[in-house]
């Protein structure tokens, strides 16, 4: 039935919308986002972050306007298509520490896995040592679905459940877009990064249409990196992961042709070469984010189609990334490989106490 | 009648392992799925296409009912 078969619940469909994504990450590079860092869900979230005073960390404040874009192109999908629904439910304490520990090793390593891939796209091979770090975590987060992990469901709720998200995304575009000051400059919200990462970027114009374009496109295809490689490891199940690999290849096709593509361990973009540390944050981050069912990119999509839960996990990605600044657990910092083996646990605990029968079968 | 499997409100790919399992199990020809979004309709019909099972999708108030048949039964 038609309800099954649609372009882009085909393979056709998510390798189309892989190409469309690396394809514009890679662009928008070429455009003055940071390189290697394109459409990187945590490093953007993270700037967010700092661009509300949430971290003080001067390099990487500006207030991004492809994460609201994302999810708000998401809405618009979701309302389009008759596919948004709200929900919650689904255990959203665990979810946004969940998003915590996620966005903590991701920043660890310097990349969410979209970043990982645009990495590894770039040629930083940093990255493979991250994404085999991303498998691992991945792996394990997979162990823990086959003895029965579940957050439990989530049950239909009122509108203004998922009509929050898209509202505060509505909010961070107008302060994108207008970016106003609310007190003395530098010392009040919202802050801007005179230098480094978060002074590079594209045009706001450009920044919000292929954001909305990506939103979109990955609400229809269901896009998602960690899902790709879960589904693999799973049942292999190669339909996500066919998407995550156009993504990669065109990016990197498309760093060739723009002459992005600098091939190397030392001296590349954000990024650092502690193999340790690029391993152990990708793992922490590979398993939180499996066993809250989706990348930071699905996390923020599913909150755009009215997904409390998902909506939580994004709030509790946006509180990591600024206890990890503020706690110096970025990186190489001091804090780093404390945090990653804290965190290991911690979010093991929750794989093993999430154990659940589920009453499925009737 | 054909068992039931109600996988609403469950994350990804939880409804994916309880189908895989149900088909994996069953003795019968024909499942049904309950599921709450496009995702898991896809998801679930894709995992029960890729073990020879045919998947055939029906709105049902604010759920989704799939009807998994196993293929070589289908002339039966």
């Amino acid at each position: 039935m038609s309800k099954t078969r649609s372009f882009f619940a085909t393979l056709a469909g998510i390798v189309v919308v892989g190409v469309a994504i690396g394809a514009l990450a890679a662009t928008l590079q070429k455009l003055g986002n940071p390189a290697n860092m394109g459409v990187c869900v945590a490093c953007f979230t993270r700037d967010i972050a700092g661009a509300l005073g949430m971290h003080r960390a001067g390099i990487v404040q500006y207030l991004r306007p492809e994460i609201p874009a994302f999810c708000l192109g998401s809405f618009l999908a979701a309302l389009i298509f008759r596919e948004f629904r709200p929900r919650t439910g689904s255990a959203p304490v665990v979810r946004f520490v969940l998003g915590m520990f996620a966005m903590i090793g991701a920043l660890v390593f310097l990349g969410c896995p979209w970043r990982a891939i645009l990495r590894l796209a770039g040629g930083d091979w940093n990255a493979i040592v991250g994404l085999v770090g991303l498998i691992v975590g991945i792996a394990i987060g997979v162990q823990f679905l086959k003895i029965g992990f579940s957050l439990g469901r989530s049950h239909p709720s009122r509108p203004v459940v998922g009509l929050v998200m898209p509202f505060v995304m509505v909010v961070l575009l107008v302060l994108a877009i207008l970016y106003p000051s609310f007190g003395e400059e530098g010392k009040s919200a919202l802050f801007r990064s005179a230098s480094g990462p978060g002074a590079m970027a594209a045009s706001v114009g450009v920044s919000i249409a292929v954001g909305l374009v990506i939103g979109f496109l990955a609400q229809r295809t269901r896009f998602c990196t960690v899902g790709g490689l879960r589904d693999v490891i799973l049942m292999r199940d190669f339909h996500l992961f066919s998407g995550v690999t156009a993504f990669l290849i065109t990016a990197f096709v498309m760093n060739l042709i723009f002459r992005q593509f600098n091939p190397g361990f030392e001296g590349q973009p954000a990024a650092h070469t502690n193999w340790l540390l690029n391993f152990g944050g990708m793992m922490l981050a590979g398993l939180s984010f499996t066993l809250a069912g989706g990348c930071p990119g699905r996390q923020v999509f599913l909150s755009g189609e009215g997904d409390g839960d998902a909506a939580v996990f994004v709030f509790g990605m946006l509180t990591g990334a600024a206890v990890a600044h503020n706690f110096l657990m970025v990186a190489t910092q001091p804090t780093a490989p404390y945090i990653v083996v804290i965190g290991l646990i911690v979010v093991g605990i929750i794989g093993l106490l999430g154990r659940e029968k589920l009453a499925s079968v009737r | 009648m054909a068992e039931q499997i109600d996988a609403r409100g469950l994350s990804c790919p939880q409804p994916m392992i309880l189908v895989r399992g149900a088909l994996h199990e069953t003795s019968g020809s024909e499942v049904m799925v309950l599921v709450d979004t496009m995702t898991q309709v896809h998801n679930c019909s894709r995992a029960a296409q890729k073990l020879g099972w045919q998947a055939d999708c029906q709105e049902k108030g604010d759920a989704y009912e799939i009807k998994l048949t196993k293929a070589s039964s289908s002339s039966m």
